[in-house]
């Protein structure tokens, strides 16, 4: 077996390996390192009490590993059940992110179809117009809005000028202004899937419809819609998972009016320095996300088989 | 399909107009000679004047310049090297979680992010500045440069690489040679959209900071809080202007560039019996 | 087109380039190559011929180094190469997507390979440009390969895989994307260039009139073994097994028992109004189920009853008319389809026959072979 090619085989292999190690271990470990101890850590924390120190939970590493993680205590979850606040943030934050994805689905599926129906030469700007927010700054994006929804802002002023109020109308801190931020900073989420999905359908297929004697609306619901369903699916998800653990929309623009659990953590961690409440807040909003994440890596899923 | 209906005409309008009249406002409003940004009062461009005197925003604007540049070139090799583990790797231990890592960061809240790495960095006593920030912001950027380059490496024609082989290279230099050059295009743009991510985050930032380092985005996001004031729109008509040619400069590049490789693949068809 | 003097296979003084012993290859449960044991001579053009799945390209990514035999063992001259990686084996490939760099001009894909084994300029200039000549690309050595056409790419291809001087030169479905015409031209350029260069080319396809053109021999396979390995004439005219004469071309089968006839003759029963006689070399016990095949072309079609041995009477079912030729159907009173081809040699001569007329068929004794798989 090891004859004259054997000996440098061996080492060649062996350099391989060594390379193929460090490819795989490099990224592998420095995730594990920053993100998946660090989780293990939030759900500990979670799991203590509060202590007024630095770092202020108890116990700490300093105690040692095992005392970290025996003397756990559901105590904070409990805490979390009996105080309506989280409830209540918890809750709205559902509604805030519901409602702001079914608008978003609103607005964007008519651009989304009017791009898949536009010429072939505009389809690339398009989708670069549609793209370019989101290579700017989100936080600006966010921040243009005050500017305009203010109560002496540009579209009170307009309103009044062509007649339409008489009276200011107070849309900063409500959350009518929070549905219009998350509507505006992602509906490039929701467009880029519908779009993806109306332009790979054959206008064949509506032609073949109207032929067999549909309208035209009646050809939309009964072909354009279900053929987008993917798209329009993967665009929901898109949007309604992260709106539900924004922050930064909810603090500019939803004022103290709008209660979000992303705001709620920030606040309990910075302001109140209560960490263990801030890692079960964390935790519960982590398990609410799970179900949304799942659905959507199904649908992904589901989405290439049937392309492949 | 060539002629728009109305509706879809006013769809596109609309949607534009909601999309760009915002930033197109502040802008505008950059050059308000009023500190009240709501009434015009004259052009003026004294607030990017006040702007480049002001030290504190020039300080964050190098702390965030620096943070960007260093963290989204090791997220571009880490996440390389992911990518190319999950695309070509074969099965290793661990294999699920480690995709698992890649991907959970795409959508996990900013907020349990940045929450979850304080608490590393307090738990393992590590000073926190520039550098906690830096190992914050390669973390998650990593992951959207895998995704990217991953999507690129699947379209990838397995047989270059075991040309290059099979001519005589090691599998470090079909790598080298042949798979990086093909795959550059997705690298750069992982790079450039790492490189965004981080000018442009503030949550995780904010956890992962201390008292030695501030970003832009930390500075803009307190003085915001206190309202809108024509200095920060100033400063947003300068990022915004920065990224919009950026995008532009760089569409139109890759755009000119398939136009003539599509040209000159016509024109080979034409040497076919030549 | 074969040289007659060129017959390693036939003398057991001459050492083989490549010998498979015993090879067998599996994925997880799927045998790809099942205990295959092949010998393949220098200066040969080896064709290996199937169908899809048959295994042909795992065989090909075997003597590439692409995979490693499970169990079995290659030699390359005498040298065992399992184990050794592509890039240390002196093997070149060209591909069927043919994996042109395309970043790289005309002229660095040709001299990559070089390159690697840190060819002095000189003689990699000289060379690249000697393979530039050898596939008439001289004109487009800085072009990329998206400006060329893909007849250009694919002798780009090859004149890559070549520019190594390699002992063993594996083509995988070279012709495979170029259109019919253009097909037809490359095979024979590519023949020219393999006796020119005087490499041992192995190729994969699954087009038996591409394996027939250019092949010194043949290896048909199927579900990973190897059926049959000949000469094109003996693949075509003496298959070991109806698989390979239904593989080949056209082919009638006859099924039925044999009683023996007289010296290497047998008759055969295959259901007709009377039995039919063919001779073979192969013997067979009386009675077995023998299988009878015969090509078309090797049998006549008349109006009146012939003399002769193999006579049956039928009705023209189906004219199919080639041009050049033309395929009748003709139905025998026990409902067989029989096909039988004759030359149109004349032209816009009346036809002969037409649909629904009784006809007579014929053949010879030596038409067919007698199969008993």
């Amino acid at each position: 077996m090891f004859g004259l090619v054997g000996a440098p085989q061996l080492a060649f292999c062996w350099i391989n390996d060594l390379r193929r190690f460090v490819l795989i271990a490099l990224p592998y470990f420095w995730l594990l390192a920053l993100f998946l101890v660090p989780f293990v850590i939030v759900f500990k924390i979670a799991l203590s009490d509060a202590a007024l120190a630095i770092p202020p939970y108890m116990p700490t590493m300093k105690d040692g590993l095992s005392a970290m993680f025996l003397q756990l205590d559901f105590e904070n979850f409990v805490f979390l059940t009996e105080d309506d606040l989280y409830w209540k943030a918890y809750l709205s934050s559902l509604r805030v992110a519901f409602i702001s994805t079914v608008l978003t689905l609103l607005f964007g599926y008519p651009i989304a179809y009017a791009m898949a129906r536009a010429p072939h030469e505009w389809r690339a700007t398009l989708m670069m117009l549609i793209i370019l927010p989101f290579w700017t700054s989100f936080l600006i994006r966010v921040y243009a809005w005050i500017g305009i929804l203010s109560t002496e802002g540009l579209l009170n002023r307009f309103l009044f000028w062509i007649g339409a109020i008489s009276e200011p109308l107070t849309i900063l801190n409500t959350s009518t202004a929070v549905y219009i931020g998350i509507v505006y900073t992602y509906i490039p989420f929701m467009i880029l899937p519908i779009y993806a999905a109306l332009e790979r359908l054959d206008a064949s297929l509506i032609e073949a419809a109207e032929d067999l004697g549909c309208s035209r609306m009646k050809a939309f619901w009964l072909i354009t819609i279900p053929l987008s369903k993917g798209g329009i699916v993967a665009g929901c998800f898109l949007v309604f998972i992260p709106a539900l653990g924004e922050f930064v929309i909810p603090s500019l623009l939803g004022g103290s009016g709008t209660l979000m659990i992303g705001k709620v953590l920030f606040e309990e961690f910075f302001s109140n320095r209560d960490w263990p409440v801030a890692s079960a807040v964390a935790v519960i909003l982590l398990l609410i996300l799970i179900v949304p994440i799942i659905l959507f890596q199904r649908n992904e899923q589901r989405q290439q088989d049937a392309e492949g | 399909m060539n002629r728009l209906s109305p509706f879809n005409v006013v769809s596109l309008t609309f949607g534009f107009a909601f999309l760009y009249l915002p930033m197109l406002i502040l802008v505008i409003y950059s050059f308000n000679k009023s500190k009240l940004v709501t009434v015009w009062a004259g052009f003026s461009t004294k607030w990017y004047g006040e702007l480049l005197s002001n030290e504190a925003f020039l300080d964050a604007a190098w702390v965030t310049l620096k943070v960007a540049v260093i963290s989204s070139s090791i997220a571009t090799v880490l996440g390389t090297m992911a990518a190319y583990t999950l695309v070509r790797g074969g099965r290793f231990f661990g294999r699920t979680l480690f995709s698992g890592m890649i991907y959970a960061p795409l959508v996990m809240p900013e907020v349990i992010t940045g929450l979850s790495l304080l608490l590393l960095f307090i738990g393992v006593g590590m000073d926190r500045g520039v550098m906690t920030i830096v190992l914050a912001h390669t973390t998650f950027s990593m992951c959207f440069v895998s995704v990217v380059v991953s999507s690129r490496l699947a379209t990838f024609d397995r047989a270059l690489e075991e040309a290059a082989l099979d001519l005589g290279a090691s599998p470090f230099e079909a790598f080298r040679l042949i798979t990086l050059p093909i795959i550059a295009p997705a690298v750069v743009s992982g790079w450039l959209l790492a490189f965004t991510l981080s000018l442009d985050d503030l949550v995780i930032a904010s956890f992962a900071t201390g008292p030695s380092a501030t970003t832009l985005p930390m500075k803009i996001w307190s003085s915001v809080r206190l309202g809108v004031s024509p200095e920060i729109n100033a400063l947003s008509s300068i990022l915004i202007g920065l990224v919009a040619s950026g995008v532009i400069i760089a569409s139109l590049v890759s755009k000119r560039h398939s136009v003539r490789v599509q040209q000159e693949e016509r024109a080979a068809e034409r040497f076919e019996n030549d | 087109m074969v040289d007659t003097v060129f017959a390693p296979w036939d003398d057991p003084n001459v050492a083989p380039l490549i010998s498979f012993k015993n090879v067998t290859k599996r994925f997880g449960d799927f045998v790809a190559i099942d205990d295959l044991t092949l010998d393949i001579f220098e200066r040969e053009f080896f064709a290996l011929l199937g169908p899809s799945g048959c295994g042909k390209t795992t065989m090909m990514r075997l003597l590439a180094g692409f995979e490693n035999p499970t169990s079995g063992s290659m030699l390359l001259s005498g040298h065992d190469i399992a184990g050794i990686p592509p890039n240390k084996r002196a093997v070149n490939m060209m591909f069927q997507s043919y994996a042109l760099f395309p970043h790289l001009s005309v002229w660095e894909n040709i001299a990559f390979g070089l390159r690697r084994d840190g060819v002095v300029k000189d003689v990699l200039n000289a060379r690249v440009e000697e393979m530039l000549k050898l596939t008439r690309l001289e004109k487009f050595g800085r072009r990329k390969p998206h400006q060329i056409s893909g007849g250009q790419r694919q002798r780009v291809a090859l004149a890559r895989s070549l520019a190594k001087a390699p002992k063993l030169l594996l083509l995988d479905e070279p012709l495979g994307a170029l259109d019919k015409k253009l097909r037809q031209d490359t095979q024979f350029e590519l023949m020219d260039i393999q006796e020119q260069t005087g490499t041992t080319f192995v190729i994969v396809t699954h087009d038996q009139e591409e394996a027939m053109t250019v092949a010194s021999r043949v290896a048909v396979m199927d579900e990973g073994r190897i059926i049959q390995v000949a000469t094109p004439e003996k693949i075509y005219e003496a298959p070991n097994s109806v698989y390979v004469a239904d593989f080949i071309g056209d082919v009638n089968i006859l099924t039925g028992p044999v009683k023996a006839a007289g010296v290497d003759t047998y008759s055969l029963d295959f259901g007709g109004t009377e039995p039919v006689t063919a001779n073979s070399d192969r013997a067979f016990a009386e009675g077995e189920t023998v299988h009878l095949a015969i090509r078309p072309e090797k049998i006549g079609i008349h109006a009146e009853r012939p003399d002769g041995p193999n006579t049956v009477q039928g009705k023209v079912l189906d004219i199919a008319y080639l041009g050049n030729l033309s395929t009748y159907h003709v139905q025998l009173p026990n409902g067989q389809i029989i096909k039988a081809q004759t030359t149109n040699t004349r032209r816009i001569s009346r036809r002969a026959f037409t649909w629904e007329d009784l006809v007579w068929i014929s053949w010879s004794a030596t038409a067919g072979v007698l199969l008993d798989q």
